[in-house]
C-alpha cells in the first residue's frame, strides 16, 4: 500500500446469506482510493454501493478478498478496534441525517468528541468550528424537530467533520433534499475536501452529486463497470 | 458522556417516564402486599398468642391429646410451684394459669325456673392486681358496657351470648357445668359487663370470668388446664427460640410415663397454627415471586420494544465509534438508574399506603362471619425492616434483568443491520 492510499480493496466479494445459499452483492471488487479524493460510487439501487461503503466503512466484513482503509485490514479488526477506527478517523453522513432527537444541535455534534474524552473546553471550540463550517452557530440550541431537512443535513455534516476525520463516507446525502440545499450542501463538502484536505467517498444516483465527483465509480450488479478519473 | 446520557433519559419520556411509572407502580404493590401480607400474619400470631396460644402453653400431656375440648379433669396441677419454676427457668417470659371451660348458662325467670339456656365458651383468666391479662386481652377496650368483674363471682359476657340470652349487665346468670373431677357443677354469676372482642368466632359465645371464680366453681383449687408463656418483650418471639425452649422442658420437666407430667407446646404445635403461618409465610414468597415475573415480563417488553426502537440509535452510535460493549453497559446501567428511581418512588408510595393500613386497616367483618379463626376484624398492614428494601428486589433485578435481555440484540445483529434500521 502506497503512502497516499487510504484505501486499498483487493478481490473483494460480500454475500449475504439467503435461504437458497447467498445472495452476492459485491463481486470481485478491486479498487483503491487515493488521500484527499471526492469519489463516488454510483449505480442503480441494489447495485451494492450501500454494501461497499459499509465494509469501507468498518461496519460489515468481506465474505472474500481483503479490504484495508487507514492502513488497517478491514477482515483482521474485532468490533472494539473497528469502533476505534471509527470513532477517531470516519465520519458517516446518511441519506436520513439521523440525529439524536432529543438532543439539541449543539449536543448532536459534540456526541463524537464524548466519546474521545476530550476536555469540555476543547469540545465546545471544535462544535462551534464544524457549526460555522455549516452556518448553524446560530441555531445550536435548536431540536432536530425545530430544523429543516437542509439544517437538519448540514448538523448531520457538522458531526461528521467535528472530529476532523480523514475519511468521510456519505450514502445518499441528496436523496431527501431540495436542489438549492443539495447544493449548499454539496458546496460545503467541497470546501473541506479542498481546504481541509478530508477524503469524501460518496454513495449516490442524484446527478447534482455525480457532477461535482471528481471520480466516479459505477457498479452493476455488484461488479465495478466504470471507474472514470476524467474530472481528477 | 453521563451527564450527556442522563439528559437524553429525562428528555425522551418513552425511555424514562413510561419505565419509571412501570416500575414505581409494581414497587408500590410489592412494598404494600409484603406489609398486608406481614400484617397479617403477625395479627393471627398476636391474636391467637393473646386469646388462646401464648407464645409458649404449659399443660399435662393428657391435656395435650384433647387439648381442642380443654378437658380440665386432665388439668395440671401445683400450678403455683410449676409457676415459680417456670419463672426460674425462663427469666425473659412470664406465665399466667388459664382455664379453658364451657357450659350452659341459664337464665332463670321470678320463679326461678329455667327461661333460657345457651351454651357459652369460657375463659378463666387471673384478673387479680398486678397481673396482666387485663392489658394482654385489652379488657379495658374491649368492655363496651358495665365494668370489669371486681369479684369472683362476676362474669363478663359477648354480645352474641346477651342477646341469645336476652340479658343486660347487672343480670344474673347461672354456669352448669362439670367440676375438674367430673360431677355437675352449678354456679351463679352476675353480669358485671359486656365485651366485644371484635372478633366473630369471639363475640358469637365467649364468657371471660376471674380465674378465682372459676376455680371455685369447679373445684380445681391450685389447678389450671393450660398455663400460657408470653415473651417479657413480644418483639422477641421467634418460632427457633420458642422450638428449641419446648425441646429443653420437655426433656428436662416431661417425664413419658406420667401423662400428668407437664409438656410445654409452643405457638405453632397449636391451632394447626404451624401449616396456617407456614402457607402465609410461602404465600409472601409466592406473591413476591408472582410480582417480580409479572414485573420481569413486563419491563422485559418494555425494554424489548424500547431496545428495537432504538436499534437506530444504537447503529448511529456504533457507526459514531461508540463500542457495542459501552453500548451494552450504558443501557444496562440506564435501566438500573430508572429502577432504582422507580423502587425508591414506589417505595415511599407503598409506605404511604402501608403506614395508612397500619394505622387504620381494612374491616373485613363481611367476610369473617363464619369464621372461627382467630383473626381480627379489622385486617391491618405492617411496617417492618423488610417494607423498606423488599421492592428494590423486583425493581432494580426485572428492570436490569429486561435491559441485559434486549440488549443483547446489539451484539446478536451486525452493526451493518443495526445501521441499516437506521434508515427504516
Amino acid at each position: 500500500m502506497k503512502e497516499s492510499e487510504l484505501i486499498t480493496i483487493d478481490h473483494l466479494t460480500k454475500v449475504y446469506p439467503t435461504g437458497t445459499g447467498g445472495f452476492k452483492a459485491l463481486k470481485d471488487i478491486n479498487l483503491t482510493f487515493q488521500s484527499g479524493e471526492f469519489s463516488g460510487v454510483v449505480g442503480p439501487s441494489g447495485s451494492g454501493k450501500t454494501t461497499l461503503l459499509n465494509i469501507i466503512g468498518t461496519l460489515d466484513n468481506p465474505t472474500e478478498g481483503k479490504a484495508s482503509v487507514l492502513g488497517r485490514s478491514v477482515n483482521d479488526l474485532s468490533s472494539k478496534e473497528a469502533a476505534r477506527l471509527r470513532n477517531h478517523h470516519i465520519g458517516f453522513i446518511f441519506q436520513t441525517y439521523n440525529l439524536l432527537s432529543v438532543y439539541t444541535v449543539y449536543e448532536n455534534v459534540e456526541f463524537p468528541l464524548l466519546l474521545l474524552d476530550y476536555s469540555s473546553d476543547k469540545r465546545e471550540k471544535m462544535v462551534m468550528d464544524a457549526l460555522n463550517w455549516v452556518n448553524l452557530a446560530d441555531k445550536k440550541n435548536f431540536r432536530p424537530s425545530q430544523l429543516s431537512g437542509g439544517e437538519s443535513q448540514r448538523v448531520a455534516i457538522a458531526r461528521a467533520i467535528v472530529k476532523k476525520p480523514e475519511l468521510i463516507l456519505a450514502d445518499e446525502p441528496t436523496a431527501n433534499l431540495d436542489a438549492k440545499n443539495s447544493y449548499l450542501i454539496l458546496e460545503i463538502m467541497e470546501k473541506m475536501n479542498q481546504e481541509l484536505g478530508t477524503t469524501f467517498i460518496f454513495a449516490t444516483h442524484d446527478d447534482k452529486v455525480m457532477k461535482s465527483l471528481k471520480r466516479t465509480i459505477s457498479l452493476e450488479d455488484g461488479r465495478v463497470a466504470g471507474d472514470d478519473l476524467a474530472k481528477a | 458522556m453521563i451527564r450527556f446520557l442522563i439528559k437524553g433519559l429525562l428528555r425522551d419520556r418513552s425511555r424514562s417516564l413510561f419505565p419509571l411509572i412501570t416500575v414505581t407502580i409494581g414497587v408500590a404493590l410489592v412494598t404494600l402486599g409484603d406489609s398486608w401480607v406481614d400484617g397479617a400474619l403477625v395479627d393471627i400470631i398476636d391474636n391467637n398468642a393473646r386469646l388462646e396460644t401464648g407464645h409458649v402453653k404449659v399443660v399435662t400431656r393428657a391435656y395435650k391429646e384433647q387439648i381442642s375440648s380443654a378437658p380440665n379433669d386432665l388439668a395440671l396441677l401445683g400450678t403455683k410451684d410449676l409457676i415459680n419454676d417456670l419463672e426460674k427457668e425462663f427469666t425473659n417470659m412470664e406465665w399466667t394459669p388459664r382455664i379453658r371451660f364451657g357450659g350452659l348458662l341459664d337464665v332463670a325467670g321470678e320463679e326461678g325456673v329455667t327461661i333460657r339456656q345457651v351454651r357459652g365458651s369460657g375463659l378463666a383468666v387471673d384478673l387479680s392486681e398486678g397481673s396482666k391479662e387485663i392489658e394482654r386481652l385489652d379488657l379495658n377496650k374491649i368492655l363496651v358496657q358495665g365494668h370489669l368483674p371486681q369479684t369472683s363471682d362476676e362474669i363478663l359476657l359477648s354480645p352474641g351470648l346477651m342477646e341469645n340470652l336476652q340479658v343486660e349487665v347487672g343480670d344474673e346468670v347461672t354456669l352448669i357445668s362439670s367440676s375438674m373431677y367430673g360431677s355437675m357443677v352449678i354456679h351463679n354469676f352476675t353480669i358485671s359487663g359486656k365485651i366485644r372482642f371484635g372478633i366473630v368466632a369471639l363475640d358469637r359465645n365467649m364468657m371471660i370470668a376471674p380465674l378465682e371464680g372459676i376455680r371455685y366453681a369447679l373445684n380445681m383449687e391450685d389447678a389450671a388446664g393450660e398455663i400460657l408463656g408470653y415473651f417479657k418483650d413480644p418483639g422477641e418471639y421467634d418460632k427457633n427460640l420458642t422450638a428449641s425452649m419446648k425441646e429443653y422442658f420437655n426433656k428436662t420437666y416431661h417425664n413419658p410415663k406420667d401423662e400428668f407430667s407437664p409438656y410445654l407446646l409452643t405457638l405453632r404445635d397449636q391451632n394447626f397454627l404451624n401449616d396456617i403461618l407456614l402457607l402465609y409465610e410461602n404465600a409472601m414468597g409466592i406473591f413476591i415471586f408472582i410480582f417480580v415475573l409479572i414485573m420481569f415480563i413486563i419491563l422485559w417488553n418494555a425494554g424489548l420494544m424500547n431496545g428495537i426502537r432504538r436499534y437506530g440509535e444504537m447503529g448511529l452510535r456504533l457507526a459514531i465509534g461508540e463500542s457495542a460493549h459501552h453500548i451494552y453497559l450504558t443501557s444496562i446501567a440506564e435501566a438500573v438508574f430508572i429502577g432504582l428511581g422507580g423502587s425508591v418512588i414506589g417505595t415511599l408510595i407503598g409506605l404511604g399506603f402501608a403506614g395508612y393500613l397500619q394505622n387504620y386497616g381494612v374491616d373485613v367483618t363481611g367476610m369473617l362471619e363464619s369464621n372461627s379463626l382467630y383473626m381480627s376484624n379489622v385486617i391491618r398492614a405492617r411496617i417492618s425492616g423488610s417494607t423498606f428494601y423488599i421492592g428494590f428486589i423486583p425493581g432494580v433485578l426485572a428492570t436490569a434483568l429486561g435491559a441485559i435481555v434486549s440488549g443483547r440484540g446489539i451484539y446478536k445483529r451486525k452493526t451493518a443491520q443495526l445501521f441499516k434500521e437506521l434508515e427504516v
